[in-house]
């Protein structure tokens, strides 16, 4: 079943343009990567979904209805939730707090506290401790389960893996499977192909805001996401693989 | 021991500072908002009570009832209607409504109520006073003032660290852009802040208008005041607030009893000095959150 349909999608800041006619369709259960180089707009379409970068062509239909102009404060209880780039905890807020806060307008579940705890055990005896004074890594942990808290149907993780050490990196993605299995559709957006084709049952490639490529991370060859990712004269099979 | 009794009843006048710079801090803590208005907002609100002590022959202290829901109404009702047009990086839009809106609620006083001095009776325990010693005596409106100064602050805190609507006030002062995306309504948010900060600040006009005679050009005076006790507190602390409003009052009674003692000195002087050092020495206030 399709969960998200996105049709000639473009979207910007002021003056500069950043998504041109993306089309994106992503079906209920499956774990989507959308890769691409620095400034190829995949954070800018994760921003657009959520709602903090309006729409201004295009349709964006999640579940059947059309959600280009609802704001983003009620998109997560529709059941999109974003892990935003940088983790974006509040600073003031302890580490339960961080967590309770991703419930405020979410959905009924089955993820709550505890199954979130179950899903990152680290962060357990953190939890009273302000979030700011976390590692990197559990503060991506904390902002994965923030969201989870939301009960999301498709939630959105951009740039897991920044900055943060590959051992890190791998305990968060060895996480991903159980959002899957808890019912949620996952879209992450990567700059490390390795990790998240490892993941994706499906792989999208940005090059300057228009999509380059779109397959099963099996059935395409790597010469090809290659010169998807970085713009290359495509070596043969990459329009067969669109 | 007038000294003591100075700092007394500085503390005693410190409550009511306290109980002005309460809804600026807040409003500042939520959402960066300096409101202009803030003192003329205390005087509407010391106005407002005068017409329903009148119309209804009901004592000031319980006019509170009437009072309050108004303002916080008022103040909810401005915010979603005006302010929030005004909330950007830049701080001059907000600043200019508030002063437009402080000049509007003056000048409406002065027709509506004439330039005359107006004060709100609340009978005899006006003068009354509980005897310390035999040269400190406190008064019990102050005491009320001091008692409800706090109890304010302390709900406000409980309000801020312990409930779901202040852990969202919370999240909103630290990152609005993420906070819509916990399903946070931020725009309704800085509503229900400015109805709150309406309400404390109509509080403060009342127990102003019961301690002295106020007109309808009296609120830059106190909005002066409120802001040197929320920048000496700490901008956006609640417990800072507290604080900065009791030293402020210190000041202004212990700079009283300096022109007493030796005939030169004056309380605002005093404060203001009090206000200037800390500027100058710890300018993120004395309880303040480090600045971002």
């Amino acid at each position: 079943m399709t969960l998200l349909e996105v049709r000639g999608l473009d979207a910007g800041y002021g003056d500069f343009q950043a998504l041109f006619g993306i089309d994106v369709t992503v079906t209920e259960g499956e774990t989507l990567a959308m890769i691409g180089a620095n400034g190829a707009g995949k954070t800018t379409f994760l921003r657009v979904l959520a709602g903090q970068v309006p729409t201004r062509a295009g349709s964006i239909v999640f579940d059947g209805t059309d959600i280009a102009g609802v704001k983003a404060h009620r998109r997560v209880g529709l059941g999109i939730a974003l892990v935003p780039e940088g983790r974006m905890l509040f600073g003031s807020l302890t580490v339960r707090e961080n967590l309770i806060i991703g419930a405020h307008a979410g959905r009924p579940g089955r993820w709550d506290l505890e199954a979130v705890l179950d899903v990152f055990p680290l962060i357990r005896p953190l939890l009273e401790r302000p979030s700011h004074v976390l590692s990197g890594g559990e503060q991506q942990a904390v902002a994965i389960g923030r969201a989870l808290m939301s009960n999301p149907r498709l939630i959105l993780l951009d740039e897991v893996s920044l900055g943060l050490a590959p051992v890190v990196v791998k305990s968060l993605y060895q996480a991903l499977p159980a959002l899957s299995e808890g019912g949620a559709t996952v879209l992450l957006v990567e700059q490390d192909i390795g990790q998240a084709l490892e993941v994706a049952s499906r792989l999208v490639c940005l090059l300057e805001g228009r999509v380059s490529l779109e397959g099963k991370p099996a059935e395409v060859p790597r010469s090809d996401i290659t010169a998807a990712y970085f713009g290359l004269p495509a070596g043969s099979g990459s329009e067969a693989s669109s | 021991m007038e000294w003591l009794n100075a700092i007394v009843q500085g503390i005693m006048l410190g409550g009511l500072f306290a109980l002005f710079a309460t809804g600026l801090s807040l409003a500042f803590g939520v959402m960066r908002f300096v409101n202009l208005a803030h003192g003329d907002l205390a005087i509407l609100g010391a106005f407002v009570a005068v017409s329903v002590t009148s119309a209804l022959g009901l004592n000031p202290f319980v006019s509170l009832v009437i009072v309050v829901p108004v303002m916080l109404a008022t103040g909810y009702a401005l915010q979603l209607g005006a302010f929030n047009f005004t909330i950007s990086a830049d701080p001059l839009p907000s600043i200019l409504v508030t002063f437009g809106l402080g000049i509007v609620i003056q000048n409406v006083l002065l027709e509506t109520y004439s330039a005359d001095s107006r004060g709100l009776d609340v009978g005899s325990i006006e003068i009354e006073s509980i005897r310390i010693t035999d040269a400190i005596a406190i008064g019990w409106i102050p005491l009320i003032t001091l008692i409800v100064a706090v109890a304010v602050l302390g709900a406000l805190q409980l309000m801020l660290s312990r409930t779901p609507l202040g852990r969202a006030f919370r999240a909103v002062s630290d990152d609005p852009p993420t906070a819509r995306l916990m399903g946070i309504n931020d725009r309704n948010l800085y509503a229900v802040a400015m109805g709150i900060a309406f309400a404390t600040v109509a509080v403060a006009g009342v127990f102003l208008g019961i301690r002295q005679s106020f007109g309808p050009l009296d609120g830059p005076a106190q909005l002066l005041y409120a802001f040197e006790a929320v920048v000496i507190g700490g901008l956006g602390s609640v417990w800072g607030t507290l604080v900065g409003g009791l030293l402020l009052g210190v000041a202004h009674t212990v700079g009283g009893q300096f022109e007493v003692a030796y005939g030169y000195g004056s309380g605002p002087l005093v404060g203001h000095l009090v206000f200037l050092v800390v500027l100058a020495t710890k300018p993120s206030g004395l309880l303040g959150r480090r600045a971002e």
